[in-house]
């Protein structure tokens, strides 16, 4: 298929005053594992919710599986599959009549359902636990259940909004063997949004988010390539006079992120020793790390992805009391 | 896995009429499958129409005895609660897409490539079904009551019943699509669903009452749905003139007798027009 499986260009998306998405310029070719990395309220899941045409950008155009999602909302709605946050299902009807219900709704044609249903549920390892309860399934299986009634329908592309949030790592890491292994059987597109750093090296290709834009966008490799250098973590009583001590003496700019004094240089393992041998402060303890996809948000953002999500919490936490204040 | 067996490549065929239907079937389906594995919730709401029925019906008779012109006041009020049951179980019908909403069932619904049209007739439909069924049950008491099991009655009990359901579920919907949480919506179905009840006339013949009294019992819908039932009703007893004058005095709109079918199709208007609304609401909710 030559046709991209998603194109978006200046895509906005504005509530009043605020600008949850300001200008997303996007193409995704067909096959591809694409992820959206960002912290919490950076505009992943309003930017998806555009592209899986539950609301109505305020400008800009998107398509998706060649079909514009504001013309042609119930065309790009038949070729999506959608795995929500949080939970869809009805815990009250078993593992199969959830799929039979998605069946319908879609307008799966009779004949094909029966067979659809067992390989997705094989597909997931729910065939055997086809007739319990949903209410009586774990996270972990209320979410394999989901991917399997999102593929239901044989989409073009597969929209997925924290795949993995609120599961344990083991859970984790199987949800991704699952979608590895989709990836291999069906002919499909995947869109993910994550926070979790180490997931979005499964992807083919990453978008970060920050603030609402996309600030980077490449291969996991390419952008890890891109920063260069190792991370240095050092411990010290005075972080300030840590920081203008290695601008004197090795002209390094270092900040303060996680609680340690950060900065990066290429060949931090060689770098340490000199450290050591030069710095006038004492150091109480060190940490040398090759760049990972969080330094890559650190080097476009000038924070971390922890720190960035403590921000937005404390922005969000003073606003209320804003709003406490003005009702006082 | 099965990433050695063919794929079956499904691709979703283009919106049909078929196809809405196929939708409005399946949700209204999900309604009745619902129902019947909650076997708690049939009998919860059947509990209150019954101790209206003989608690409040047999207390209320000793002091009665004399007004009801020898008819025992169970007898009378069993049309209403004919009604009674119905409302009760639409309104909880209704509720369930409040439900769905917490739980987040109503999101995948609302996604699907189906018009929003075919899920809110697809739910006002299952509700009716489930309520109508709830009215069988009280059907099937009219003996306990003295009320004779003629076909024709049981007929027209039951169609009115269905257009009832159809119209309280339709209201409960076009609510639901406003509010977001089940305490709310819980609180508002108490504060309306009695005062219904009341003023519809089901405990008393609407006749002779104060003005504002009669205003207010003209207005509620449920005054629509009883008065045909209790005519319906008191047509297979064996009643004087005089007594069933006084107990079956019907609707009039100043001075005008109106007639069951008029009543019939104040019901029915009223239930399109809310369907109407209830389907505008849904459609432009994200």
């Amino acid at each position: 298929m030559t046709q991209p499986a998603v194109s978006v260009a200046g895509l906005v998306k504005s509530y009043g005053d605020f600008d949850a998405v300001r200008g997303i310029d996007l193409t995704i070719d067909s096959g591809e594992t694409f992820g959206f990395l960002g912290p919490n309220g950076a505009g992943k899941s309003t930017t998806i919710s555009m592209l899986c045409t539950l609301i109505t950008p305020t400008g800009g155009t998107a398509r998706v599986a060649g079909h514009d999602v504001v013309h042609e909302r119930d065309e790009v709605r038949r070729n999506i599959g959608l795995v929500f946050q949080d939970t869809t299902l009805d815990g009250y009807l078993s593992a199969e009549r959830n799929l039979r219900l998605h069946a319908e709704l879609y307008g799966i044609p009779r004949a094909v359902v029966d067979g659809r249903l067992r390989q997705v549920l094989e597909m997931v390892d729910l065939w055997d636990r086809r007739g319990s309860k949903v209410a009586t399934f774990s996270g972990g299986m209320k979410r394999r259940l989901e991917i399997a009634r999102g593929l239901m329908h044989s989409p073009r592309v597969l929209f997925l909004d924290e795949p993995t949030v609120g599961l344990d790592p083991q859970t984790r890491s199987s949800i991704w063997s699952y979608i590895r292994e989709l990836k291999q059987a069906e002919d499909i597109t995947i869109f993910l949004t994550t926070h979790y750093m180490d997931e979005a090296e499964y992807c083919d290709r990453i978008a970060i988010m920050d603030h609402g834009k996309i600030i980077a966008l490449d291969t996991p490799a390419a952008l890890k390539a891109s920063v260069g250098k190792d991370r240095v973590q050092i411990t010290t009583d005075d972080d300030a006079a840590a920081i203008a001590a290695l601008d004197a003496r090795f002209g390094l700019a270092a900040t303060v992120a996680e609680g340690a004094v950060t900065f990066a240089v290429e060949q931090g393992e060689q770098f340490v020793p000199k450290l050591f041998a030069e710095f006038p402060l004492p150091i109480k303890a060190v940490n040398v790390s090759r760049p990972t996809l969080d330094d890559v948000f650190m080097s476009y953002t000038g924070k971390t992805i922890r720190d960035a999500e403590t921000t937005t919490a404390q922005r969000g936490r003073e606003t209320m009391q804003r709003f406490r204040g003005a009702g006082r | 896995m099965t990433a050695t067996t063919p794929v079956a490549q499904i691709r979703v065929p283009t919106r049909t009429a078929g196809s809405e239907l196929r939708a409005i079937k399946i949700v209204w389906q999900r309604d009745l499958i619902r129902f019947f594995n909650d076997r708690l919730r049939m009998v919860t709401s059947l509990v209150q129409p019954f101790l209206f029925l003989f608690v409040l019906g047999s207390g209320l008779s000793r002091l009665t005895q004399g007004g009801t012109g020898g008819l025992s006041l169970r007898t009378f009020l069993y049309p209403g609660i004919l009604a009674m049951a119905v409302l009760f179980t639409a309104m909880f019908s209704a509720a369930s897409i409040v439900w769905d909403r917490e739980f987040g069932f109503l999101r995948e619904m609302l996604v699907a490539p189906v018009r929003r049209s075919s899920i809110v007739v697809g739910k006002c439909l299952g509700g009716a079904t489930v309520a109508a069924f709830q009215g069988v049950i009280v059907i099937a008491i009219a003996g306990l009551v003295d009320v004779p099991y003629a076909p024709t009655l049981i007929l027209a009990v039951f169609g009115i019943q269905l257009l009832l359901a159809f119209t309280i579920t339709t209201f409960g919907v076009m609510m639901a699509a406003r509010v977001s949480q089940m305490q709310s919506f819980m609180a508002l179905t108490q504060m309306l669903v009695l005062p219904l009840y009341f003023l519809s006339g089901s405990m008393f013949p609407a006749s002779n009452l104060p003005t504002w009294l009669t205003v207010l019992n003209r207005i509620d819908p449920l005054t629509y749905a009883v008065d045909p039932m209790r005519r319906v009703v008191f047509d297979h007893l064996s009643l004087t003139p005089a007594v069933r004058a006084r107990l079956d005095p019907g609707i009039t709109w100043n001075g005008w007798r109106v007639p069951t079918l008029v009543e019939i199709g104040v019901v029915a208007v009223i239930g399109l027009i809310m369907l109407a609304v209830a389907i505008a609401e849904f459609s432009s909710t994200e």
